[in-house]
């Protein structure tokens, strides 16, 4: 591609999108997103080879939903499920994202369940795990950080995980 | 997503996040994050492009294995349209004459079901 110039940063800021775009629906208070300074980081403690790998995704099963029900209503809880059981595909429609330009039919497109079992199997990962882990996308941070977090920890630590691949849609 | 990556760090456990949303993702602030500049929906590669999830889902462990510091962000080489990059970008969320009006009914409909969900009980509680 040809080299360009520009007036504005390429990619796109959703923080600014999602300011501009609820303001216009009438929500005066833009929605305060999460920011820190200081950002923790961990180290493999082995070779890549013989990690066993975990995936976190925020998509869910398909759900029986009360039709009488608001579509934002619905209680979601992190959950984990056989890798296997997913192979099918899961269920995102009602969570935000580009629906007039992509779909999710292709499972791994946002949970690479298949590519990561193809590289296990030359030996790039020693496993990939036999479960895998759902995380509500939440309003809240509290909810998120003192109830959702610590229980996909504790599922990884059940999983006996060596390092995870964390894939918001 | 991303809080739930810096809990995992905290109690020791090395993460990436492989996402779309960069800014969302980088203020947040996590160890790891491959970015591929895509409509939100396919983070780790278009759709039937076999080769293209493994390039990327292999990204994600190259960077598992030799990142050294947090705030580490790799941006992986994929264009979703060559042609028309700006398309996608412009249209997603787009607030202009044309909708104005209808966003702004949106919201006030989104109020009242809202309304009589919490006057029910239901809700997130």
């Amino acid at each position: 591609m040809a080299d360009d110039r520009r007036t504005h940063r390429s990619h796109v800021s959703y923080i600014d999108k999602s300011r501009g775009y609820y303001g216009a629906q009438g929500y005066p208070q833009a929605y305060q997103w999460a920011y820190h300074q200081d950002v923790p980081f961990a180290e493999l403690r082995k070779p890549l080879s013989d990690c066993r790998v975990g995936l976190v995704t925020t998509s869910f099963f398909e759900r029986k939903v009360d039709e009488s029900a608001v579509a934002s209503a619905g209680v979601k809880e992190p959950y984990a499920a056989l890798c296997d059981d997913a192979l099918g595909g899961l269920y995102n429609k009602d969570l935000f994202w580009d629906k007039d330009n992509t779909h999710t039919d292709d499972l791994d497109t946002y949970l690479p369940i298949n590519r990561l079992r193809e590289l296990a199997a030359q030996g790039r990962i020693g496993a990939l795990a036999d479960r895998f882990y759902g995380v509500p996308t939440d309003y809240s941070h509290r909810r998120t950080s003192r109830r959702d977090a610590p229980q996909i920890l504790e599922f990884a630590r059940e999983d006996e995980l060596d390092a995870v691949l964390l894939v918001p849609l | 997503m991303s809080l739930v990556a810096r809990h995992l760090e905290e109690a020791g456990l090395p993460t990436v996040v492989v996402g779309s949303a960069r800014d969302i993702v980088e203020e947040c602030g996590v160890s790891r994050f491959v970015f591929t500049d895509f409509p939100l929906g396919n983070p780790t590669g278009k759709p039937g492009d076999v080769e293209m999830q493994t390039a990327i889902t292999g990204m994600a462990l190259d960077l598992l294995e030799h990142s050294w510091q947090p705030r580490t962000t790799m941006q992986t080489p994929f264009v979703w349209n060559a042609d028309q990059n700006d398309d996608w970008r412009d249209h997603f969320m787009k607030v202009d004459d044309s909708n104005r009006a209808a966003l702004a009914a949106a919201g006030d409909q989104r109020r009242v079901s809202q309304e009589a969900a919490k006057a029910e009980g239901r809700g997130r509680g």
